[in-house]
């Protein structure tokens, strides 16, 4: 029969049907072999089951978090630490213009800051541990789908990097920081950090697969990001810097995030800032998948 | 290995390649396990173990030749073989910051069990590995016997018809190591096919029922461990004379201890005379005896058992050559 689990005080019931009824049963395709529907549905199926075994993952991901609170703590501890130095020691000296408080100015910066070395770092050196603990050579030999380890934990640790966000809102509200922006405007500002959190977890993850020695990835992930993280809009505004720098800071992608986070943070229009930022993000996210999901496949053959 | 073998064998491999660069891990592999039975893969630390499992259990491709694990292929019937195969590697593959019960759920969740049977199966595998008291706890705290404990604990969580064992005792204190082969042998006898490689003698001998004995990638010789320990030439008795005087005395008296057809080795420049015996330590006492009757002096005087260095130097001539920089092929 097809229900194999029923509760004995069901049994009884059960036993009395009439056997018209187990017939409809059967017309509804319970008890039936998929028979022609398997085609159509296997690939129905195996979407099901890399999303079951993506969140088998993701709830490790998030355990994991909660035994090494470590890692939160110090991440925002870093950026908390950003925060009173750029407000109380740089700030003074920093013009961003009329009508805008330096602290309102600097926490887009902080955000964008705070989820793209959480995401690059968390992700890349996680997964290169999973990668020396054999962990990885393990999950190769299970019966499950192999897009999920990376999907589950780009996942996890995109619900770690909002609760950083979360943190960061309350330590720049602690220092005055005053946002102004609508519903909508926080909405889709904390939208494009998360997006920003996903698609540079998947960076991290390439930075992980390829590098592979923890430490090292930790500097690897890190490193590249300096350049981009300062010269940007982050923390001082781009028309104070010479001329050269002044083009690559405009255009490069952490400058159009932090411009449309602010904008929106800040009630004021973000122009195109916001969708240049969501194609970078796309596109990173794209070619990052696309080397990660290689590195997966070379991580453990080369061996 | 006749034709008229009809029984289809869990392990099949034949003519395995694998090249990492320069180094030829696998030159021409063959081996064979009938379902059931323990093949003991016996070798040096880069003698091509680990690569040989790791294709068996799908995680690397082979460059040549051709392999079937449960009539499986390897290579095609990757997807389904991971079904039906454990794997226990060098080191415990599970996670250090989840608990001993979360690790195991988690695997079985990955083996696509309900959540509930999952939970029951984790618990169900908890007590027979001896691991219930340490359930709740975050794997970092366990000692090196328990994580291998719980490592294999999760390979046979459905509990598969094929199990790869990769060095299950390398590093492990003799306590633990005897536990672990208690723990196979408990397995084996419930109709396991198990791969077991291992760089002991010892352990070859006391799981496997035939052993192969792999260097530079190839299997040089493959026997039960009985018929290995012949070609070894089993124990022998050293012993080293405090003068040149007595060397005679030596020679007559642990002539009289060997078995037919075998002699005793006499080298001069080092006092040493040696040869093989039968009957191990009682032996010895009878040897030492006769000696102290016959005023021979010692200074050393040993009984030894052979040792994967004997079992290479008998057969390659050369001394189990361990590369480091190979030790994780």
């Amino acid at each position: 029969m097809s229900t194999t689990r029923r509760r004995p005080e069901d049994q009884g019931r059960e036993d009395q049907r009439p056997a018209e009824l187990d017939r409809g049963e059967a017309r509804r395709g319970r008890a039936r072999p998929p028979g022609a529907r398997r085609q159509r549905r296997s690939g129905e199926r195996r979407l099901y089951w890399m999303w079951h075994d993506t969140m088998v993952i993701a709830e490790r991901g998030l355990r994991q978090t909660t035994r090494i609170p470590e890692l939160l703590v110090f991440a925002t501890v870093q950026s908390a630490m950003f925060v009173f130095l750029f407000r109380y020691v740089f700030g003074g000296a920093i013009h961003v213009g009329k009508g805008v408080s330096y602290v309102n100015y600097l926490m887009a910066g902080i955000f964008v800051q705070t989820v793209a070395f959480g995401a690059v770092a968390g992700t890349g050196v996680g997964l290169a541990e999973d990668l020396q603990q054999g962990l990885v050579d393990r999950f190769r030999t299970l019966p499950m789908s192999r897009m999920a380890v990376l999907l589950g934990r780009t996942l996890a640790d995109l619900a770690r990097n909002g609760i950083s966000v979360i943190v960061m809102l309350l330590v720049g509200i602690a220092v005055g920081f005053r946002p102004q922006g609508g519903h909508l405007g926080w909405l889709a500002a904390i939208g494009l950090l998360l997006m920003l959190s996903f698609s540079f977890s998947w960076v991290g993850a390439a930075i992980g697969l390829a590098v592979r020695n923890p430490e090292a990835v930790q500097s690897a992930g890190l490193i590249w990001l300096f350049p981009f993280t300062f010269a940007s809009s982050a923390f001082v505004p781009i028309a104070t810097m010479p001329g050269w720098l002044q083009a690559f800071a405009e255009n490069q992608p952490i400058t159009k995030l932090v411009d449309a986070v602010r904008a929106w943070a800040l009630g004021q229009s973000a122009g195109s800032a916001g969708w240049v930022a969501l194609a970078w993000c796309l596109g990173v996210l794209a070619v990052s998948m696309l080397l990660a999901v290689r590195f997966y496949r070379r991580a453990a053959t080369l061996k | 290995m006749s034709a008229l073998d009809v029984a289809r064998p869990a392990i099949l491999v034949e003519g395995l390649c694998k090249r990492f660069g320069e180094t030829q891990a696998l030159d021409g592999l063959n081996l064979r396990a009938p379902a059931g039975t323990v093949l003991g893969l016996l070798g040096p630390n880069g003698a091509g173990k680990t690569t040989a499992v790791r294709i068996l259990t799908t995680l690397l491709l082979p460059d040549k030749g051709r392999a079937q694990v449960a009539g499986l292929d390897v290579v095609r019937r990757a997807g389904r073989l991971r079904a039906q195969i454990g794997l226990t590697g060098q080191y415990a593959a599970v996670d250090e910051f989840l608990t001993g019960r979360e690790n195991l759920e988690m695997f079985g969740r990955l083996y696509r069990l309900p959540r509930r049977r999952a939970r029951a199966r984790a618990d169900e595998l908890l007590g027979r590995f001896d691991l219930e008291g340490a359930a709740t706890r975050v794997v970092k705290t366990y000692s090196g016997g328990m994580r291998r404990r719980l490592d294999l604990a999760a390979s046979l969580i459905v509990s598969p018809p094929v199990l790869f064992l990769d060095e299950p005792t390398t590093g492990l204190d003799p306590r633990s190591r005897l536990g672990m082969w208690e723990l196979i042998e408990e397995l084996v006898a419930g109709g396991t096919t198990l791969l077991l490689t291992t760089q002991y003698l010892d352990e070859a001998d006391r799981l496997a029922d035939r052993i192969a004995v792999i260097d530079s990638g190839r299997v040089i010789a493959e026997g039960t461990s009985d018929e290995l320990k012949r070609l070894v030439g089993g124990e022998r008795i050293e012993l080293t004379v405090t003068s040149h005087d007595s060397l005679d005395r030596a020679r007559e008296v642990l002539g009289r201890h060997i078995p037919q057809g075998e002699s005793v080795q006499v080298e001069e420049g080092a006092r040493r005379v040696s040869a093989p015996v039968e009957g191990g330590a009682g032996r010895l006492v009878d040897v030492v005896r006769e000696l102290d009757a016959a005023e021979v002096a010692l200074d050393d005087l040993a009984l030894r058992r052979p040792t994967l260095d004997d079992v290479f130097l008998s057969l390659t001539g050369h001394e189990a050559e361990v590369d480091a920089g190979e030790g994780k092929l």
